[in-house]
């Protein structure tokens, strides 16, 4: 766990991917899940995010 | 010297000024050359669209009234999107059918090719025939299975009567709310399994029989065999078949339009579906694009997971 904040911390390419592959996935499972509206509102901005930062992150060293 | 290539006769043909240019030419500049058609074709029919499209989801614009003003109205587009129960519903019916179509369609795919994998007496015949329904345009298989699903003559009510015991006219696998979400599943799984088999096919042929010998002689197990050997070795093929029936079946419009066109009710309204209704039908350019939009990210944001996801298992 101190490796993964250390190498966030130090930009490295890996643990970003895993935030933003965890950010889009989250969006993906609130645009389409059955159980509050709220969620499913605010699902393309967390997607979004999601998808940028992975853009912008798969250019950092590894 | 007789000039006898087509290369030599198109050499010579060539005027001298124009042979001084061409010889005058980097590597890098004909390179160059070679490629400025590929991208713009490319800007012209993929780029040049999405930010059209991304622009047109600011504004109020309908292109069945040209000659009205264009408002740009900002983020409302997006707003009612997201606000939206009957869409919100729309993309529960995607997943349903997304989920389902992929699970189903990467167990039957993976256990034919395993089958047919085995060397048996009209191994050929077979696969020719499994592969048989991949072949058939979505228009004929909609078409076919609706009269499969007529609870009066459908084949399909007679075998699960046959099964069950119940009345074949006694339910309708297109015309009932809770099994045409099912109706439109059995439909794509029934035609494109044999896309899935077929991946797998391949990636069950890739692997070298000496891995399977060397694990006979440490002993292992046909199931052992199966776990640490063949799943590993499939793995890249099933997720690229994963992959490719996810991105197309988030698309799926012509097999369900023929099937059940949206009903009953919205039940079985993919996104797809929907998102032609409001640009085509109601001529909302405007906010269909911001739906367009909507869906692009999340096809493309899934996309990138998963490549990456693909990169690593192949990696290993």
């Amino acid at each position: 766990m101190s490796d993964f904040i250390h190498n966030l911390l130090r930009l490295r390419r890996g643990p970003w991917e895993m935030v933003a592959s965890v950010l889009i996935a989250l969006g993906v499972a609130m645009l389409m899940q059955p159980f509050a509206i709220t969620l499913y509102t605010y699902s393309f901005i967390t997607t979004l995010i999601g998808t940028v930062m992975f853009i912008i992150v798969s250019h950092f060293p590894e | 010297m007789m000039k006898n290539t087509p290369i030599e006769k198109i050499a010579s043909a060539t005027p001298d000024n124009v042979a001084r240019h061409i010889r005058g030419l980097s590597d890098r500049s004909i390179a160059w050359i070679f490629v400025a058609p590929t991208i713009f074709l490319l800007l012209a029919i993929n780029i040049f669209p999405l930010i059209w499209t991304v622009w047109l989801s600011f504004t109020n614009s309908r292109v069945n009234r040209p000659n009205r003003d264009v408002d740009w109205v900002g983020l409302r587009n997006y707003e009612r999107i997201l606000t939206d129960s009957d869409i919100w519903n729309t993309m529960q019916a995607t997943a349903h059918f997304l989920i389902w179509t992929i699970v189903l369609q990467v167990l039957i795919g993976f256990m034919l090719a395993f089958l047919i994998n085995k060397k048996f007496k009209g191994n050929d015949l077979w696969t020719t025939i499994i592969v048989f329904p991949m072949m058939l345009s979505p228009a004929v298989v909609g078409n076919f299975w609706t009269f499969l699903y007529q609870p009066q003559i459908g084949l399909f009510n007679y075998v699960i009567a046959f099964f069950t015991g119940a009345d074949p006219a006694s339910f309708s696998m297109i015309g009932d709310v809770h099994l045409a979400p099912w109706a439109i599943v059995i439909a794509d799984t029934w035609m494109w399994t044999p896309f899935v088999m077929l991946i797998c096919l391949a990636g069950l042929r890739s692997i070298p029989g000496s891995i399977y010998e060397a694990a006979e002689c440490d002993r292992a197990s046909k199931w052992r065999q199966f776990w640490t050997i063949t799943v590993p070795m499939v793995l890249p093929f099933l997720m690229l078949a994963v992959l490719f029936r996810g991105i197309e079946n988030f698309k799926m419009f012509d097999l369900v339009v023929q099937l059940t066109g949206g009903g009953p009710g919205n039940t079985t309204t993919l996104t797809s579906i929907d998102l032609k209704r409001e640009a085509f039908e109601k001529w909302r350019t405007g906010y269909s694009s911001a739906y367009a939009v909507i869906l692009f990210v999340t096809v493309f944001g899934l996309a990138s997971i998963y490549v990456k996801a693909l990169n690593k298992v192949k990696e290993r």
